[in-house]
């Protein structure tokens, strides 16, 4: 039985693909077959993040209009056994994806894989709201500012009435914080919302603290999703996080500010 | 720095401002979308019938849903223009 997993945010800009081929990548390198989605229709990104821009030939509408089938439009990463890639189409037809449509693919997906992560597409428009229709779970990525922490909550409220097992009366889906960006040096100085004061507004269970970290950038720059560069703290959390995910009990980590003293400075470079 | 600012209260720090607004917001937006969809709209009829009689400013209709175990209970509150 596979499980659909939807990566959301309401505000765009705070991480989300970066988290969904992070936490794609991660389950395949533990062992799990896994299939990563892009659901932004007409801005494909996934594609790029995961490093495989040039091998698309077929994508998602493709395959919910019976142009192409699902074995011909996923494509196989080149790093990690167990993960294919599912991209979005660029077409601006943001009808393209129909209810029916997402349910075919999904349905035939579920066949195959044990996870299925699904990238929303920022906003509350219908390609966020499909990503999240046929969710089983949900990981909310928050940057600690403001309007992320409001469209968060916004978005909690829709994963809470306006999914599959909602409708059906199963209540809302269990949603996860990751917060993203996450700098505790600023936190120390009061400067930006701490990991707890964003936990206490949105009141959800908290999945993983991903610090601000070039490493990110990096990742992205190259196409190489940052769960590969495990030297990094980034990539470090995310892996800490598909483990939380996957039920093992972990340390946050990277929440405190590791100040540097005299003897500190003189040796640790 | 002054003298005399050393006696000034320090101003708040820039994240409590933060997240004082943001619970300010976010409670009011969750009460405004645990509300059926017809709220809002009955909101601007009530208004509107009122209108018909006193001329009353946006704020003159409050309307507070609370919920207690299985009932609903709709709380309205129409404050009528002093007379002048």
């Amino acid at each position: 039985m596979a499980r659909v997993v939807v990566i959301t945010s309401g505000k765009g800009g705070v991480g989300k693909t970066t988290t969904a081929a992070a936490i794609a990548t991660g389950l395949a390198m533990r062992g799990h077959k896994t299939a990563v989605i892009d659901f932004d229709v007409g801005l494909r990104n996934l594609d790029l993040i995961m490093g495989c821009e040039r091998r698309v030939v077929y994508d998602f509408v493709n395959v919910i209009n019976g142009d192409a089938n699902l074995r011909q439009a996923l494509i196989k990463d080149k790093r990690a056994d167990n993960l294919f890639i599912l991209p979005a189409s660029q077409t601006r037809d943001k009808d393209a994806l129909t209810t029916e449509g997402v349910e075919k693919v999904l349905t035939e997906l579920a066949e195959e894989f044990e996870y299925i992560v699904c990238d929303s597409p920022a906003g509350i428009e219908r390609g966020a709201l499909m990503a999240a229709y046929f969710a089983d779970e949900a990981i909310v990525v928050t940057n600690p500012e403001v309007s992320s922490v409001r469209d968060s909550d916004r978005m909690l409220g829709i994963l809470s009435s306006k999914t599959r097992k909602a409708e059906q009366g199963e209540g809302a889906i269990p949603a996860r914080l990751l917060l993203t960006r996450y700098s505790p040096a600023r936190v120390d100085k009061g400067e930006m919302l701490s990991v707890e004061d964003v936990q206490e507004i949105l009141s959800i269970d908290l999945l993983g603290v991903i610090p601000e970290s070039q490493a990110v950038l990096n990742a992205s720059n190259s196409g190489v999703p940052v769960v590969h560069e495990d030297g990094s703290e980034a990539g470090q959390a995310y892996l800490d996080a598909v483990a939380r995910f996957l039920g093992e009990d972990r340390p946050h980590r990277f929440l405190v500010n590791e100040k540097k003293g005299f003897f500190g400075r003189l040796f640790g470079g | 720095m002054g003298f005399f600012d050393l006696f000034r209260t320090p101003k708040p720090k820039s994240a409590s401002v933060a997240k004082e607004r943001l619970q300010v917001i976010v409670t009011r937006e969750r009460a405004h979308r645990s509300g059926p969809d017809y709220l809002p709209k009955l909101h601007q009829d009530i208004l509107a019938v009122i209108r018909k009689y006193v001329q009353v400013g946006d704020d003159a209709v409050q309307m507070n849903l609370e919920r207690e175990g299985n009932r609903e209970i709709l709380e309205l509150n129409i404050i009528l223009p002093e007379k002048g």
